[in-house]
């Protein structure tokens, strides 16, 4: 049987992989999937305690989390998509209208 | 079957539903198959249900709460009682003719499954307003058709002056209608209550809190009464608020017809005549409303006098019309102003329609210079409009004899003298014009363009039906239902409906002033008949005569540009003055001041918001990081 440890392991390094997307990337769609990594690893942490501690409530969890993460990404990618089209670009540095 | 009374209004309803929905894309061309039909149902209902309260029944029916805020509780309830009836077989049956008129009229307008729309959405609010139970669902009605008024004058909204005449009657209607409301509120603070049955029960019961003098010294149900007859003077247009209506003969003539002459411009008679309760409390009010009844009545017949659009001859025709119907309600004489309704809604639909056939036959020509010697191509035409225009005129035994003598008779046995010559005065002219609008259409040589003449065609069947039906109603409703005067059908069956007319002061041969008010007729339509028909270069020799006065007439009175100079200018003025002078430089500025301030106060802080994304993640991520550092080492 695969040690609890491993699986934190893995949602660890998968969560440092998103945070370094979303830190050095510059286009708008990569920091998206980065931060759809981060929520993932976090899902994989749930399951693994739900399945160690033998509580469904980290499963649960995990559905809520699934569920936001779809409204999530339908309205974020209308967003990038509207950025696209007013702005002609997806790249985040180039969109700065908020810039003090 | 009169339990089903929400299936008059419904029919018009769902055809509004139907063809607002699939007019446009499906129906097209093929509008008329829904609108008719559901015009016609209604008057079927209508009809079915007539025959029941012939029978004796009424009917107080409430379908389901409206408005429900603590005391203020109003139902969506409809009461089918004589008065009630009588406009809702007048306005279904007027109603359905012109729609079928329409399918002739309209035919080939890009705008024709719209046209039909608005006329079944007018139908549905016409109805609500006579049949409510309330007077709020009165008043939903009532700016129902307002609405339905506005859209239907501005149809042809590619022409500027047709949007004008919408805008102006609505503006105008407004005014009237801020009277309304204020009635409505000061009803509603002093007997608690809108709906007819409560509030008449307590102006019967307890009317010593009505009438005691209060603000101003003068009762409340006087303030009541007036205020809502500032609304019929919008509505109806009467005097000084009826410069809409002839302004408002811009849209297609079929609505002039059904709107602007039958149905919608008489809701404040039916207003008044359905408020008799309280305004026979009300003897300073009654006053006023015959006064202004028998001034519009003069004032409107001299500019019909000389004007040559043919709709807005018979528009003035209309006002003046009114005007009699007030002057009946104002004396009274209630009973007698409703007859007036449904006769008036017969013979001047019949002459709109008639108007409108002629309008069609020569490809819009609206001026009656040039028309001329129409009797012999239009002749279904030329007798029908001949019909229309006698009992306009007064003529025995026309419809118009029956209702306008009754009136002036109860406003002479009523002791209003003065009232009783300004209103015979007005029957002269009303003679005088109604001639000289038939001769100068009808008769003499063609005077228009020679290109239309060759092709002239007289109306087809859909718009030739309602000219019969019409001309017939013409002939025959005022003896059936007038005869004999003052105690015909009619007065027996709206008797329950209306408060008791008062009673006569002065005595008077009926005969004799019925007489005389033929005589009246007579010499009018003599006089038109020689000014028209044999020395036809004495009219203008008249004008060149008396100048200054044809030129008043000619110029309406002015009224126009009165308004215009002393109201409507005035006022824009001063909104001007409010735009640039208030709005702009204070509540903006106030408003630009404040965003200013703060920017000014935060130029040093707003570095913070560097525009770089790499930067934000950066604070959150170290924000994270102290965080979890502090939950987990921090205890």
């Amino acid at each position: 049987m695969v040690p609890l440890w491993a699986y934190l392991f893995l949602s660890a390094f998968l969560f440092a992989v998103g945070v370094v997307g979303v830190a050095t990337r510059r286009n708008a769609l990569v920091i998206f999937m980065s931060i759809e990594l981060m929520l993932n690893a976090v899902n994989l942490s749930f399951v693994a305690f739900a399945r160690f501690l033998h509580s469904l409530d980290g499963q649960v969890f995990v559905f809520f989390v699934m569920t936001v993460a779809a409204a999530e990404v339908a309205v974020g990618l209308a967003i990038i998509i509207a950025i696209f089209r007013n702005a002609e670009t997806v790249n985040v540095d180039e969109v700065h209208l908020l810039k003090g | 079957m009169i339990q089903y009374i929400w299936l008059v209004p419904a029919f018009p309803l769902v055809g509004v539903v139907i063809n607002g929905l699939f007019g446009r894309s499906y129906l097209r061309e093929r509008a008329h198959l829904v609108a008719v039909p559901a015009a016609g149902l209604s008057f079927l209902v209508a009809l079915l249900i007539a025959l029941e309260v012939v029978a004796g029944r009424t009917l107080d029916l409430h379908l389901y709460p409206w408005i429900v805020a603590g005391h203020f509780q109003v139902p969506i309830g409809f009461l089918v009682d004589p008065l009630a009836t009588v406009m809702m077989l007048t306005v279904t049956f007027v109603g359905l003719l012109i729609h079928i008129y329409s399918i002739g009229y309209m035919h080939g307008d890009p705008g024709y499954p719209r046209f039909f729309v608005y006329m079944n959405l007018f139908m549905f609010s016409m109805l609500m307003l006579v049949l409510a139970n309330n007077y709020l669902l009165m008043f939903l009605g009532w700016e129902g058709v307002g609405l339905c008024s506005y859209l239907l004058i501005g149809f042809w909204y590619e022409k500027k002056t047709a949007t004008d005449a919408g805008n102006k009657a609505f503006l105008v209607n407004r005014v009237g209608d801020a009277g309304f409301l204020l009635g409505l509120f000061l009803l509603w603070t002093t007997c608690g209550t809108l709906q007819y049955a409560e509030v008449f029960a307590r102006a019967a019961a307890l009317p010593a809190p009505l009438t005691a003098p209060a603000v101003g010294g003068v009762s409340l149900v006087t303030w009541i009464t007036l205020l809502l007859f500032i609304g019929a003077m919008g509505k109806s247009a009467q005097l000084p608020l009826y410069v809409w209506l002839p302004d408002a003969m811009e849209g297609p003539t079929p609505v002039s017809a059904l709107i602007h002459a039958a149905t919608m411009v008489t809701a404040g008679v039916y207003m008044v005549a359905r408020s008799s309760p309280l305004y026979s409390l009300a003897p300073p009010t009654l006053e006023l409303v015959a006064t202004i009844g028998a001034l519009t009545a003069l004032f409107a017949a001299t500019i019909a006098c000389v004007q040559t659009d043919i709709k807005r001859v018979i528009a003035y025709s209309t006002i003046s019309q009114l005007g009699y119907m007030f002057l009946g309600a104002g004396v009274g004489a209630y009973a007698s102003g409703i007859f007036h309704l449904a006769t008036h809604a017969f013979f001047k639909a019949l002459l709109f329609l008639g108007a409108g056939a002629v309008i069609h036959a020569l490809h819009g020509e609206q001026d009656l210079q040039r028309m001329g010697g129409l009797r012999r191509p239009l002749k279904l035409t030329a007798y029908t409009f001949l019909i229309g225009a006698a009992a306009n005129a007064g003529v025995f035994p026309l419809a118009g004899f029956w209702s306008k003598d009754e009136i002036l008779f109860a406003a002479f046995t009523t002791g209003h003298y003065g009232l009783w010559a300004l209103g015979l005065a007005g029957a002269f002219l009303t003679a005088f014009y109604m001639t000289r609008l038939y001769c100068l259409t009808f008769e003499g040589p063609f005077r228009g363009d020679p290109a239309h003449a060759r092709h002239l065609h007289d109306a087809p069947p859909s718009m030739a039906l309602p000219l019969l039906v019409l001309a017939l109603g013409s002939v025959v409703v005022g003896g059936l239902l007038g005869y004999p005067p003052e105690h015909g059908l009619v007065h027996q069956f709206l008797a329950p409906s209306l408060a008791a007319a008062p009673e006569a002061a002065g005595h008077a041969s009926a005969g004799l002033l019925a007489g005389l008010s033929l005589g009246v007729a007579g010499a009018g339509i003599g006089a038109g008949t020689l000014l028209y028909l044999r020395w036809r270069d004495v009219p203008e020799l008249l004008a060149a005569r008396f100048q200054r006065a044809y030129r008043l007439l000619w110029h309406q009175y002015y009224v126009d540009e009165v308004y215009w100079d002393w109201i409507a200018s005035p006022l824009m003025r001063l909104s001007a003055f409010l735009w640039r002078g208030f709005d702009v430089t204070i509540v903006d500025g106030a408003v630009d001041g404040v965003a200013r301030l703060l920017e000014l106060g935060s130029w040093r802080v707003r570095r913070l918001q560097t525009g770089v994304v790499f930067n934000y993640v950066l604070s959150i991520l170290a924000g994270a990081v102290l965080l979890l550092g502090y939950l987990v080492l921090g205890r």
